[in-house]
């Protein structure tokens, strides 16, 4: 009795201070709206937007509402984490391993590439390349080619546009191609298990992901026209390419500074994990008659995947928080499309932060649930 | 005289390898060297896609002949050890030895040489390097943002004191020992706090009143990193506390603060502290912009640190509780006199780093209005009378922020060390 009473007792205070502090809070909301003349609802978000959005990765314009708007916001800011996770992913594993290298001179000069970028906020590597790099660049019409048909210039980066003819049948493809993939490697596993023969996987994989696409290219009527930037004068002084495909200048520098920065981490996981694999794993595997790619593929990698996911995935969430800093660019992600310009003309703080907020916490706890889901199904299963 | 090899440098004919390699590699550098240095083209006798991979070539076969294993010369086994173990090896060394050439001329004539410092105005950047006339003149302004230039004693005086304060611990007696940590946490801030409010605020004792408006600058970066350190660390630790106890409501109620607070942007969180919170104040309650973000900050960083201490909690054996436990301990005295200081050892280096991301976090704040040294600088740049001077303000500030946060990733690299052989 006596015991349950002392567990009680601090539960209730808790409990009481939390909704006093809420009963506090949304009172004083109820007060400061009334007085504004603001009802509370999320009515707003289906209203006209009547602004623009400068880059936008579905069809928008002001007559949309800001429902529209939103999706824009979220679209943009999934596309910089998209890409920023896969060039972070690309630089960290290759500065993580060269780091490791025997050579002096490699391991130092990534050594000191983590050092540098890992040490400077973030925000300050966004301003540096939008204010000062990319504003170093030429102009449209003093352009250099990079590779054949592109252009790096102040505006963007001008890339030839891939104009295709009945995309959902290449897709299909793909999609077909992936699923015959699966199938084949269950089937694979299953008769090595069985019967002990090993079937050519990786091939077989491959020609499959080559050969599907091509056949659609060849019955289901896809066909794709490259069309190559060509200058145009717009006016006395004003250039652009077209046709092409522009990737504003606040995506580059976004993209870059995440990436350079987040990679840092990344290395770091990846050291970590190769470093985690003890040498006898090697040895032992080497021993019992495994080929190099056999101990690479079945012994080392599995166990420093184990040390390595989790932390990176963890870095792939700070990097997705952190394309947040977009706003202060003006890339038109969530925060500056959803927070910023819709909370300005709208004037509805609670409803628009709550949702923002909302957003990036349904990312992150998904990802976090599926880290856990991962994470239980590679354990050590110790019997 | 031996057979000589050339696709297999061996032993024997030591001295001809040695020299046709030696001679090779220096005159693959010599090249890429005259050429970035002093613009002379050496091969510019041959087509432009040769002359550009004929170093490389050179380089990459001097490096393949001097290749020979045990050699009993010592430097060149360690050479050979440590940068050219093989073809791939070489490949990338020179390609880095390469690259530095290449880049030391022109970051060196941008940094220095052609580098203006003198005058006062922009037209005293005439070379084409950086112009850190610009990083001289506006210097104040980024230091202390828009305080007043007669008045930034006050800042440079209270910020003495507060370091000087800090380090009391290490010249305390044994007597004073016990009382330390009771001056860290509680004296010592409440100690800064006055300081910056009746020192760098004013406004009494015959002080000129400045409004937190006017602060700024890499001062402004410092105050709010401290305030921001003080007060999440007990916060994180009752919240640490919270999330292992075995009272429901105090549990989820922890574990929904952390996990929250951990889901989102910083940014948002600033947003909601300028636009969203005054919401939920009663309508004649003013709170600073300033103090507003400090408590922000606060609570997003307590989450980060709650989950560093609870990795603490965790790792501490059972029976260090059990212990605490048979001597008759109850719940606070256990966790004062034997869990915490044990668990607070172990994630030392955890909190260190934490407390590096809040620095590092901090330029964020001019989001919301508050100019500190990020926001200094996009005002400098934006100023009519200095255009153009983006890069040196942006080079400038990264050397300062790198400057502080490397030496406090050292210095917890250090401590990592240090507490991992005591135990």
């Amino acid at each position: 009795m006596n015991n349950t009473v002392k567990k009680l007792i601090p539960q209730l205070i808790t409990l009481f201070a939390i909704i006093l502090v809420f009963g506090f809070f949304t009172y004083n909301a109820q007060i400061n709206m009334d007085n504004r003349g603001i009802e509370f609802g999320y009515g707003f978000l289906k209203q006209e937007s009547s602004f623009d959005v400068q880059f936008s990765l579905i069809e928008y314009d002001g007559s949309h509402s800001y429902a529209r708007a939103y999706l824009v916001g979220l679209l943009n800011t999934l596309l910089v984490s998209f890409i920023g996770i896969i060039l972070s992913t690309i630089i960290g594993v290759i500065v993580g391993i060269a780091r490791l290298s025997p050579n002096y001179l490699i391991k130092n000069t990534a050594a000191f590439y983590v050092e540098f970028f890992r040490n400077i906020p973030l925000l300050l590597q966004i301003f540096f390349w939008y204010f000062a790099a990319l504003r170093a660049l030429p102009l449209p019409q003093d352009a250099e080619a990079w590779f054949g048909s592109t252009y790096m210039t102040i505006k963007g980066y001008y890339v030839p546009l891939f104009v295709w003819n009945n995309l959902d049948v290449f897709l299909y493809s793909i999609l077909a191609a992936i699923i015959s993939i699966v199938i084949i490697r269950s089937y694979a596993k299953k008769i090595q298990e069985n019967e002990g023969k090993q079937l050519p996987v990786l091939y077989i994989s491959l020609g499959l992901l080559i050969l599907l696409p091509l056949l659609s290219f060849v019955i289901g009527g896809v066909n794709l026209e490259i069309k190559t930037p060509v200058l145009k004068q717009l006016s006395a002084t004003g250039f652009i390419f077209e046709p092409a495909l522009s990737l504003p200048p606040e995506l580059i520098a976004l993209v870059l500074a995440l990436s350079l920065y987040t990679a840092t981490f990344i290395a770091e996981c990846v050291r970590a994990g190769i470093q985690g694999v003890s040498k006898g794993q090697k040895e032992a595997a080497a021993s019992i008659g495994l080929t190099p790619r056999q101990v690479l593929k079945l012994v080392i990698m599995p166990q420093a995947l184990r040390i390595i996911i989790p932390p990176t995935t963890n870095q792939y969430l700070n990097l997705t928080k952190n394309s947040s800093l977009a706003a202060a660019i003006a890339y038109p992600d969530l925060v500056l499309v959803f927070a910023g310009t819709a909370l300005m003309q709208t004037g509805r703080a609670i409803e628009i932060v709550s949702i923002t907020m909302l957003t990036y916490l349904s990312i992150s706890l998904s990802i976090s649930v599926l880290m856990n889901w991962y994470n239980k199904k590679i354990a050590i299963k110790e019997k | 005289m031996n057979k000589l090899n050339f696709l297999k440098p061996d032993k024997n004919n030591l001295n001809i390898y040695l020299y046709t390699g030696s001679i090779l590699i220096i005159i693959s550098i010599l090249d890429v060297f005259l050429s970035s240095f002093f613009k002379i083209n050496a091969t510019n006798f041959l087509p432009e896609t040769l002359s550009l991979f004929l170093p490389l070539l050179f380089g990459l076969i001097g490096l393949h002949l001097v290749r020979i294993e045990f050699s009993g010369i010592k430097y060149l086994d360690l050479l050979n050890k440590n940068i050219n173990t093989n073809n791939f090896n070489g490949l990338l060394t020179l390609l880095i030895i390469f690259m530095i050439i290449l880049a030391a001329p022109p970051a060196l004539s941008w940094f220095i040489f052609d580098a203006n410092i003198s005058g006062d105005t922009k037209d005293a950047c005439t070379g084409t390097g950086a112009c850190w006339t610009y990083i001289k003149v506006w210097f104040r302004r980024f230091m202390y943002g828009m305080y007043p230039n007669e008045l930034q004693w006050r800042i440079n005086v209270s910020f003495i004191i507060l370091v000087a304060l800090a380090f009391v611990g290490y010249f305390a007696g044994e007597k004073l020992k016990k009382f330390l940590t009771l001056y860290y946490v509680i004296i010592y801030p409440i100690i800064a706090y006055i300081l910056i409010y009746y020192l760098i605020s004013g406004g009494a004792f015959g002080l000129e009143w400045v409004e937190t408006g006017a602060w700024g600058g890499l001062s402004l970066t410092f105050i709010v990193s401290f305030f921001c350190l003080i007060f999440c660390f007990p916060i994180g630790m009752l919240l640490a506390l919270g999330r292992r106890s075995s009272l429901p409501t105090i549990k989820y109620f922890s574990v929904g603060f952390i996990e929250f607070w951990r889901g989102v942007p910083l940014i948002t969180v600033l947003f909601m502290s300028s636009v969203m919170f005054p919401m939920f104040l009663p309508e004649d309650f003013f709170m600073d912009k300033l103090v507003r973000v400090i408590i922000a900050i606060s609570l997003f960083e307590a989450a980060y640190v709650a989950e560093v201490i609870r990795g603490g909690l965790q790792a501490l054996p059972r029976g260090q509780y059990d212990a605490a436990k048979s001597l008759g301990m109850g719940y606070w005295k256990m966790h004062i006199f034997v869990i915490l200081p044990q668990a607070l050892k172990l994630v030392i280096p955890g909190i260190a780093n934490t407390f590096l991301a809040l620095v590092k976090d901090t330029p964020l704040i001019f989001v919301v209005g508050l100019m500190e040294i990020a926001g200094m600088l996009g005002l400098a740049k934006t100023n009519p009378k200095w255009l153009g001077f983006a890069m040196e303000g942006y080079v400038f500030a990264a050397i300062i922020f790198w400057i502080i946060c490397y030496a406090m990733s050292k210095y917890s690299y250090n401590l990592e060390i240090k507490y991992k052989t005591e135990r």
